[in-house]
């Protein structure tokens, strides 16, 4: 390679480099911002704001949602396995919405453990499979086969990943 | 042996660094590269819309990962190939570079399009919503910009050597979007979920669906590199049109 070559090439492997730094930290800076919601433990050790709009994320808790029969009120209990607080929420829920699933709810936090929910999404997890096979493993008794009651027996479904990576590691959950 | 796979590389890079070599054998390779890609595409698709078995949770909606899946991918490593292309134009001012970048970028956009517009279809059933900002979406909509820019970017600069110039420099800075893209969905919290597939570690996928999802995002890939190799030739046609040795090939 030439010296004016390695010269061009010096030039543009700093300007990526710089670039790079420079989002790598802008992006670092606004992580809050970036970060889709709260989860249930940040909501719990008192970092998101009381009264504002925003979103929370975390695992519907098995045997927390109350349906009212007259009107379409629903509420339900949200954890990710370090903090739990209450969400309620009028309108009709996604298809994928069930216990033991991973939602995001888009609302107002009225009190440090009350969520008044505007719009709720479920979050779909990475993992794949025929129905037949989850029949098997339900029948095998394979812990977390059933998304429904995945959370009471081991791994949780239902894109549970994202709100138990963190506390994997110090084998909390 | 190090040295002759060196060796060999040297070789090819400055072999199909010649417009004139590149013309002659690109039209070589495309006759056995279009029938793979078409074949492997319709194997993959058919395959996967219609005999692959339904998800436990998301029955039928989830065939679209067969179109999504292979359309992000490849628009991801279409955006690389420009950065590449776009080192290689920037440091060793190569013609070949420029035409590549031209080539891959209409081809890169449209993937990108139609990975967020199926996205968005599949995600009104599945989340509840066609959008929302988090970071997945909003970097791969930055993406789909990024290309449109150096689309741009070639068509408003008149001059070919100075709209390459430019258009390389976009394509390389534009990769850093790409690192972002690809792990938007591990350093932040987003609605979008986790890859299924993994370089390391277990595929959370059974043989029987991702067979044929590994078939589509062959095919698309085929498909790219096809339409690469038909828009660079056109490009050379145009940029050569007085030169000698086309006027030979083309009779």
């Amino acid at each position: 390679m030439n010296a004016v070559r390695k010269q061009r090439l010096m030039i543009i492997v700093g300007v990526v480099v710089g670039l790079g730094i420079a989002t790598g930290l802008l992006l670092f800076a606004l992580t809050q911002n970036i970060n889709l919601f709260y989860t249930p433990q940040q909501i719990a050790a008192g970092e998101a704001p009381v009264g504002a709009n925003m979103r929370v994320g975390g695992l519907v808790v098995p045997g927390s949602v109350i349906r009212n029969n007259e009107t379409l009120d629903v509420s339900f209990d949200l954890t990710d396995g370090q903090g739990t607080f209450s969400v309620h929420y009028h309108g009709i829920l996604p298809d994928l919405f069930r216990e033991g699933q991973g939602i995001v709810a888009n609302g107002v936090l009225v009190a440090a453990d009350r969520f008044e929910a505007e719009e709720v999404l479920a979050k779909h997890d990475e993992e794949y499979m025929p129905p037949e096979v989850q029949d098997a493993l339900e029948k095998a008794g394979h812990p977390g086969a059933n998304a429904d009651d995945a959370s009471n027996k081991g791994e949780p479904k239902g894109g549970a990943g994202v709100y138990t990576r963190g506390y994997k590691a110090d084998g909390q959950y | 042996m190090l040295s002759a796979v060196w060796q060999t590389l040297t070789r090819w890079y400055h072999q199909w660094g010649s417009p004139r070599y590149f013309f002659q054998y690109s039209g070589v390779l495309l006759r056995w590269l279009w029938p793979l890609a078409i074949v492997a595409t319709m194997t993959g698709l058919v395959w996967g819309l219609a005999f692959a078995p339904a998800d436990y949770q998301q029955g039928d909606s989830y065939r679209i990962i067969f179109i999504h899946v292979p359309a992000a991918s490849a628009a991801l490593l279409g955006y690389v190939s420009m950065g590449v292309a776009g080192l290689v134009g920037l440091v060793w001012r190569m013609k070949m570079a420029d035409i590549m970048i031209k080539a891959i970028a209409p081809f890169g956009a449209i993937l990108a399009a139609v990975a967020l517009i199926t996205g968005a279809i599949w995600g009104k059933p599945t989340w509840g919503t066609y959008w929302v900002w988090d970071a997945r979406l909003t970097s791969m909509l930055l993406m789909l910009f990024l290309y449109l820019g150096v689309i741009a970017l070639i068509n408003a600069i008149p001059d070919p050597r100075q709209a390459g110039r430019a258009a390389s420099l976009l394509s390389v800075v534009g990769v850093i979007n790409v690192v972002i893209v690809k792990y938007s969905v591990q350093w932040w919290q987003s609605l979008h979920q986790g890859s299924t597939l993994k370089v390391v570690g277990e595929t959370a996928m059974p043989a029987e669906m991702l067979s044929p999802l590994l078939i589509s995002m062959l095919g698309i890939y085929l498909l790219f590199a096809c339409t690469v190799l038909v828009r660079a030739r056109t490009e050379i046609m145009r940029r050569e049109r007085k030169s000698q040795w086309l006027k030979e090939a083309l009779q």
